[in-house]
């Protein structure tokens, strides 16, 4: 049946358009419609019934209409041609090449959704990565195979901190196969000229592989995008053993699209028009990180969203933090005090970090440290809000003592710049180099053996 | 007649035609895959059915085979340690039949077909039985005896009894009825939407011992009780309902991720086979049954592991066992009701969720309890259940959560504020509660100590009184503060710090027995006590605090069980003797 072609259009609403006399489309199935002028685009079936199929069409629906436009339905569903000669190379939101090199022709063909990793055949993440920045290693430290979103706002250097860990991201005393699969989901040409020069300077755009919908592209293209550079992340992770580091921006564009969508097909909607399957939908998306047992890649996802006026609590961070292995958030107020990376380390969190860190990984004193650091920097945030009413004269002087160390976390432990990259070690040294100056005491988190081996003693500081 | 056949497919809802005498909630095969669905729908011989599976590829014209029979499950020996799907697929055969991603259209039986177990039987031939009634035993796993009970609809006398070796598919009794004679297997099924009957339920009396001490101590729910542990993302639910699965003193734990990550699953799988039941020393995956939808399966699975779950911690507490039942999270399961609500058109109740959601949730709840089960001799069980929700953006307020409060008897509330500043477990000490502490003050009496009560609430009572204090402090500083004041707050202080601020994560500290618990709560409140007494006589919160004996306090939580007892009484001791010191410094 994939070679006739249909030309009854019942109705076009959005960016779906209704096909009639249609004998059994599959659901999922993809669709190629030509318009008059010749001009070809791809479809996907997304409700169907005999006699007629619901075609969401990837692209414009413009010069397209009731009796002009034939279909042909193709008797495939969603597939990807994959190859390790996508190394190196950049296509558009749908996969064609947009680099003057050839179609990629495989023998490997994969299906874009593809069905979940048995929880039975996962891998504990456990291989701490070295991003190089202190407050991912120090306080929510990334494993291989996790997903941590960076959640950002408008104007906020998300873009600079995503390229860094690019740049920097290592795994201690191994050389294994690394590479970098990068989609670009409705953003501005600028910011994907900014990461593709980013990857060429460091030499890292020979082992990437880049799919580009820019904002200027169809925006149903979004929907495909996500899921194109991640099968091609399993690809190479799964069937050339690569440890593959997949970031995706932006994904609120994404969700945009989905709402799109789900408003053409007038379905119910949930919270702020976003459709109820949106959490399930981005399931799909983000649960595709992982290990497998028995086989030797990776894939770690970063997502980066642009959280609607800072709102953490709106749809699209909010599911995503019910799916992802934590978040690194971003803070505008730290950005304006010039703090770079300006990350918010107290809503950050990495869920996987127990399993990446401690003696043997990064060091025994980790998690005692990392907890004391939250605590006490959380203890002196508080002191500052409490000083700005009653003036910190009237603080007591244990709070001045925590208010003096949270600003100095700001400025030493999480400001680091965008050209520094610190081994773990120096990084656990600059927080003790801060926890030190408490009492031990107010060291609760922290064993006795640990501070007795790591404080640091300075003449002056040491209680008697 | 008619071909049943597929007429219409959007997303996880399919709709078929040509369905003849087909029942709500029957079992369907859908296509050449063989997907597995199930009818949520009758209009005539035109049925709409949730499909557990991947539609993608499916084609009106598809052929649809009706199984009459509603989603039941295979109850026997072999659930245990087993980690199934939500329509019980044991996981690890799903692997080595689809491979590392999984399959459509796979069926495979829940419990291993061809292992046999030695059965011993207990009753004789011609003995009369009644329903419920255990006729013999196989020992499951070294932790859990497993018994074979009459089903709930036979008695009479017992025709014959084997013993030896059986599979689960084996009959090991007949019994001769009014109608004619009846045969007892080694496993028997039921439909999982439906409750099992039981002849009682009772009022729960005992607490449920997880070793959690803000639990344990301050928010205890009873064995047979209900929970909910509603918070937004990061603030501990998984973990919390992890420490629970891990160190809750039941016979038997039935652990339901449901909808939640892999990787989170995975965690589980290798950490559970390793980690030891405190009071047996084996591992505790042997009194274990693990349901894993995870939230990139399908949805409407989903909404079917909820009830898998619950139906096998029913089946062992029809045993008369203690089974505790965690689900995470319940939130993914209300959402999974909503999209397939949305798919069917239905009109939507708040937020698009469907009216019948207050509902389901309550008969959720209602299957547990404490009861009396269907038996001659009264046998006794209950089914504990802890509810996760995941709120969006953390508002208490949205149908799910508040459904789930209007059910539950205890609540848990989780706040990203104590979890940011890592204070863990993040339950709100001001916002939680539980219904069931003084239902079970009797058992705290005869069973730990006589004033474990007035601790409880002495400490909820400082505690509630810092944050007053707290809000005093915002406007006038702290050092303002009069000392008998600063005094309490240093009480709080330490009651947060060094009481309920517990690590799952150490070795020690993951679990407290209740024993520990009381003797460091008394600890702690009694230095309280001499801390308001000195002030009083003219001492100064902050000379107090410098007492070596008041970093002592901190350590109590890093101190083994059995040296508990002796720290806490050089503990006392030191504090003794620093105090009356103060007192002279003090005085002279």
């Amino acid at each position: 049946m994939s070679n006739i072609a249909y030309k009854n259009l019942g109705k076009i609403a959005g960016p779906l358009i209704f096909v009639e006399g249609v004998e059994n489309a599959a659901y999922g199935e993809m669709v190629e419609i030509k318009t008059q002028d010749g001009e070809r685009r791809q479809g996907q079936v997304l409700d169907t019934r005999a006699g007629l199929a619901v075609v969401q069409v990837f692209g414009q629906t413009y010069g397209l209409g009731s009796s002009n436009t034939s279909t042909r339905f193709t008797g495939e569903t969603a597939m990807i041609s994959v190859s390790d000669e996508m190394l190196g190379r950049t296509f558009d939101g749908l996969g064609n090449p947009r680099d003057s090199g050839p179609k990629i022709i495989s023998s490997h063909k994969f299906d874009l959704v593809g069905s979940g990793i048995n929880p039975y055949s996962r891998e504990e993440p456990s291989e701490f990565i070295q991003t190089g920045m202190s407050n991912i290693d120090g306080m929510n430290t990334l494993v291989r195979g996790q997903k941590l979103p960076i959640f950002s706002g408008a104007g906020l250097p998300h873009n600079l901190l995503a390229s860094q860990i690019a740049r920097q991201a290592k795994v201690l005393g191994s050389s294994e196969n690394f590479s970098v699969v990068f989609a670009a989901i409705g953003i501005t040409s600028e910011e994907a000229n900014f990461f593709v020069r980013q990857f060429e300077e460091s030499g890292a755009l020979g082992r990437s592989v880049l799919f580009l919908n820019l904002s200027s592209d169809p925006s149903m293209e979004r929907i495909m995008t996500p899921r194109l550079a991640l099968t091609t992340a399993e690809f190479l992770a799964y069937e050339k053993e690569m440890h593959v580091l997949v970031i995706l921006t932006d994904m609120t564009n994404y969700c945009e699209a989905l709402r799109e969508i789900s408003a053409a097909r007038e379905e119910v909607p949930g919270r702020r028009g976003y459709p109820g399957y949106m959490y399930t939908d981005l399931a799909s998306i983000y649960e595709r990180a992982g290990k497998i047992k028995g086989r030797n890649g990776s894939v770690t996802q970063i997502p980066i969203l642009a959280m609607p006026a800072d709102d953490i609590t709106h749809p699209i961070p909010d599911l995503t933090g019910y799916i992802t292995e934590g978040q690194i958030v971003m803070s505008r107020e730290l950005h304006r005090l010039n703090v770079q990376p300006p990350v918010d380390v107290l809503t950050s969190l990495s869920r996987l970090m127990n399993q990446g860190i401690g003696s043997g990984r990064t060091r025994e004193d980790h998690r005692n440290l990392a907890d004391q650091l939250y605590a006490t920097y959380a203890q002196g945030k508080d002191a500052r809000a409490l000083a700005a009413i009653v003036g910190e004269e009237a603080l007591s002087d244990n709070d001045r003592k925590f208010l003096k160390i949270a600003n100095d976390f700001e400025r030493k432990f999480v400001n680091q710049g965008i050209d520094e990259s610190r081994s773990i070690e120096q990084t656990l040294d600059i927080g003790w180099d801060l926890i030190s100056e408490l009492p031990e005491s107010e060291m609760k988190r922290i064993k006795p053996e640990f501070i007795a081996k790591y404080k640091r003693n300075r003449i002056g500081l040491e209680e008697s | 007649m008619l071909d049943s056949i597929v007429s219409r497919i959007s997303g996880s809802v399919v709709v078929a035609t040509g369905v003849e005498d087909a029942q709500m909630y029957d079992v369907v095969r859908i296509g050449e895959m063989g997907l597995l669905g199930e009818i949520i729908r009758l209009e005539g011989n035109k049925a709409t059915i949730q499909v557990y599976e991947d539609t993608t590829g499916i084609k009106p014209g598809e052929k649809v085979t009706n199984t009459k029979r509603p989603l039941s499950m295979q109850l026997g020996p072999g659930l245990l340690k087993s980690i199934y799907d939500g329509i019980q697929r044991p996981l690890d055969v799903l692997r080595a039949k689809s491979g590392d991603f999984i399959g459509r259209g796979v069926v495979i039986p829940a419990l291993d077909q061809t292992k046999k177990w030695e059965f011993i039987p207990i009753k004789k031939k011609n003995e009369e039985v009644r329903p419920g009634e255990i006729i013999g035993t196989v020992q499951e796993t070294p932790l859990i005896n497993h018994k074979i009970m009459v089903p709930y609809n036979m008695s009479g006398e017992l025709a014959s009894i084997s013993e030896g070796k059986f599979t689960v598919n084996d009959n090991v009794a007949e019994i001769k009825t009014s109608s004619g004679k009846s045969q007892i297997g080694l496993s028997s099924w039921w439909m999982v939407r439906t409750p099992r009957p039981v002849h009682k339920k009772l009022p729960p009396e005992s607490p449920l011992l997880t070793g959690q001490r803000v639990l344990d101590t301050f928010f205890p729910v009873a064995k047979g009780g209900t929970a909910a542990i509603p918070g937004p993302f990061g603030s501990g639910k998984t973990v919390t309902q992890q420490q629970l699965a891990k160190w809750a003193d039941s016979n038997v734990i039935v652990y339901i991720g449901c909808g939640e990550r892999g990787n989170e699953m995975t965690e589980i799988l290798t950490t559970f086979p390793e980690l030891e039941d405190p009071k047996s020393k084996r591992p505790l995956m042997e009194r274990t049954v693990l349901v894993a939808n995870t939230s990139n399966m399908p949805v409407a699975a989903r909404e079917a592991s909820i009830y898998t779950g619950i139906t096998m911690g029913e089946y062992y507490r029809d045993m008369g066992y203690d089974v505790a039942l965690m689900a995470d999270s319940t939130s993914r399961w209300a959402e999974a009701l909503r999209e397939i609500s949305g798919r069917l058109e239905e009109m939507p109740g708040e937020e698009g969720y469907p009216a019948y959601l207050g509902r389901r949730l309550a008969e959720f709840y209602e299957r547990g309890g404490k009861a009396v089960v269907v038996s001659p001799e009264g046998r006794i069980g209950s089914l504990t259940l802890v509810g996760a929700v995941s709120p969006p953006g953390g508002d208490f307020s949205e149908p799910v959560s508040q459904n789930t409060l209007r059910v539950t008897r205890v609540f848990w509330a989780l706040d990203a504020n104590l979890a940011s500043r890592r204070h863990f477990p993040s339950i709100n000490w001001l916002t939680s509660y539980s219904l069931y502490a003084d239902d079970m003050d009797d058992w705290y009496k005869s069973n730990i100590s006589s004033d474990w009560t007035t601790l409880r609430r002495e400490a909820l009572e400082i505690l509630q009184r810092e944050s007053e204090l707290q809000e005093i402090v915002q406007l006038i500083g702290y050092d303002a503060l009069p000392e008998p004041e600063k005094g309490i707050l240093d009480t709080a202080r330490s009651i947060r710090e060094d009481y309920l601020q517990q690590s799952a994560y150490d070795e020690v500290d993951t679990y407290t027995s209740i024993r520990k618990q009381m003797l460091m709560l008394s600890t702690i409140l009694e230095f309280g006590k001499l801390e308001s007494e000195a002030i009083r006589k003219g001492a100064t919160s902050q000379k107090i605090s410098s007492l070596s004996v008041r970093k002592d306090l901190s350590m109590i939580k890093w101190t083994r069980e059995e040296e508990v007892e002796a720290k806490v009484n050089e503990i006392r001791t030191n504090m003794k003797t620093q105090f009356e010191s103060l007192m002279m410094e003090v005085t002279h």
